[in-house]
């Protein structure tokens, strides 16, 4: 079993960060696990990517051309990957900034207002947690129970005090 | 020890690095290796290491030189365009016969190209690093695992054979992050006797020096110099063989291809083609008599390269031209698809490569 998964929004929405996360709760479940980033000209504000494969066989290519898993952060995002997606697959955006719907009929579409639940719950940098929490719900990808011990592992030193906001906003999402 | 961490390619590489016993790395920044140089210049200074931006590739090659003359481990990194700058010193330090680390993330070219990945150095790295008569040791990672293990093993070769190792790398090995275990292993010590590291009044001097204007004595040192080439093509080729065995179709791939290689490779065996991979983790030397071997039962032979085909022509030379070799190749910082080397095996198996 392969998983490709394309996580895509602007600069300073934490894509990469993101992808980081899924990357090791993958390698602490012992799976194959490779994460590959876009590295364009990025800046803040810019678009930018990042493609995640977990296997439980050695991967060959780290590209995800064609995801099983699209996270959209932004509208860019989603036009420009949204026909990729393989057919069955899944796509979670972010409703509070993306205001169209998804255009394809067979693919699963999960919307959520991410930024206006971040920005409630007084952590607006934290979005990208809560679409990574309904993702990890609704892919049943990994037992809940190995989230935490993921974040203390992705978590920089330098930033524990985002630990528990972190746990909070994947709770958020995953509880939607 | 052995518990695996996610590290970008670039940074397992500088690691390695380090655990190889290198405190001195000379630098200048280029996009896609510029996490060498970051991850060295935080690391240096805590292990009591060298880390020095040069004021250009040129300089920090001569650097290199410098720290390699007085018989310690030196790195230095760049990417394409940096390296063409650095050529001249990599003819100097093989004139000199001096170890040193050299890694090329490479990104597409000529000229200043883009920052996308590319392999398009292969003939610079295996055929053209400078002038004169000279090979370096040329090695191609695959993965991140490989970005921190063949630099260990890069450096214990380039000591050996008192020659430069280069690591033949790709935007998107370097850029990518893994899984990898930094268990490296010991490092071997071995004896410099010509390093420049001072008299103190009880020997004759050392002279590290790549002119000599007898030519009976320069001819002598590029002959003993290729003895040992010699010596090295027959002991230290190496190459990964995936389900190569019986395969009719053989396909050659190195670093990023061999990785897309594989996908395909799977895809046609689940067609019920027979194809197989021969990946160089050597490309100098290459790995000719495995090329050879597997000629014997392939009816043709699939180049992959992020270059217009250059790989090619060592894989014809290997088999003598004995079978049709084609080409799947994308450039400029593309990257073939599984689908597209795919094709390339099936008409390959269709047509057993006759054009």
């Amino acid at each position: 079993m392969t998983t490709n998964i394309l996580i895509s929004g602007f600069g300073g929405q934490g894509v990469l960060f993101t992808g980081k996360f899924l990357a090791y709760e993958g390698l602490l479940e012992n799976k194959e696990v490779t994460w590959l980033p876009s590295y364009g000209p990025e800046m803040r504000g810019g678009t930018c990517n990042c493609s995640v494969i977990i296997s439980d066989t050695p991967i060959g290519s780290p590209l995800a051309p064609y995801p099983d898993v699209l996270i959209a952060m932004n509208l860019p995002s989603l036009d420009k990957f949204e026909n990729d997606i393989v057919p069955g697959g899944m796509v979670f955006y972010d409703s509070s900034l993306i205001e169209r719907g998804v255009a394809r009929t067979d693919i699963r579409a999960f919307p959520i207002p991410a930024t206006k639940m971040a920005n409630d719950a007084g952590f607006a940098t934290l979005a990208n947690m809560i679409v990574m929490g309904k993702m990890l719900k609704e892919t049943n990808m990994f037992p809940a129970e190995t989230i935490d011990k993921t974040l203390a592992k992705v978590v920089s030193a330098r930033k524990q005090n985002l630990l528990e906001l972190n746990k909070t906003a994947i709770r958020l999402g995953y509880e939607l | 020890m052995s518990e695996k961490v996610l590290m970008k390619g670039n940074e397992a590489l500088a690691e390695a690095a380090i655990m190889a016993g290198c405190r001195h790395y000379f630098g200048y920044p280029i996009t896609p290796q510029t996490e060498v140089a970051a991850y060295l210049a935080k690391r240096m200074p805590q292990i009591g290491g060298t880390f020095l931006q040069a004021e250009s590739e040129i300089a920090a090659i001569n650097m290199v030189i410098g720290v390699a003359s007085a018989g310690k481990r030196v790195m230095t990194s760049s990417s394409s365009p940096g390296i063409s700058l650095k050529s001249e010193g990599l003819s100097y330090l093989a004139g000199c016969d001096l170890p040193a680390l050299v890694i090329n993330v490479q990104r597409g070219g000529p000229g200043l190209g883009g920052i996308q990945p590319s392999q398009s150095d292969y003939f610079h790295a295996t055929r053209g690093a400078g002038h004169g008569d000279f090979h370096m040791l040329v090695l191609a990672p695959s993965s991140v695992q490989e970005m921190a293990s063949l630099v260990f093993k890069g450096f214990d070769l380039a000591d050996k054979y008192r020659m430069t190792t280069m690591i033949l790398a790709d935007g998107t090995i370097g850029q990518m992050m893994e899984p990898v275990s930094l268990d490296m292993g010991e490092v071997r010590e071995y004896d410099k006797p010509w390093a420049v590291t001072g008299t103190r009044g009880e020997r004759k001097h050392n002279i590290v020096n790549s002119l000599s204007l007898l030519p009976e004595e320069l001819e002598q040192w590029n002959i003993k110099r290729y003895e040992r080439y010699a010596q090295i093509e027959k002991t230290e080729t190496m190459y990964e063989s995936f389900m190569a065995d019986d395969a009719d179709i053989v396909v050659v791939a190195f670093g990023v291809a061999a990785r897309v290689a594989r996908n395909a490779i799977l895809a046609a065996r689940e067609k019920g083609i027979k194809a197989g991979l021969i990946r160089p983790i050597t490309l100098w030397p290459f790995p000719k008599a495995a090329l050879k071997e597997a000629a014997k039962h392939a009816k043709a032979f699939v180049s992959v390269e992020l270059s217009m085909g250059q790989m090619i022509e060592d894989v014809e030379l290997a088999i003598r031209c004995s079978r049709p070799v084609l080409l799947c190749s994308r450039v400029g910082g593309m990257i073939p698809t599984p689908e597209e080397v795919l094709a390339k095996i099936e008409e390959a198996d269709k047509t057993g490569g006759a054009e």
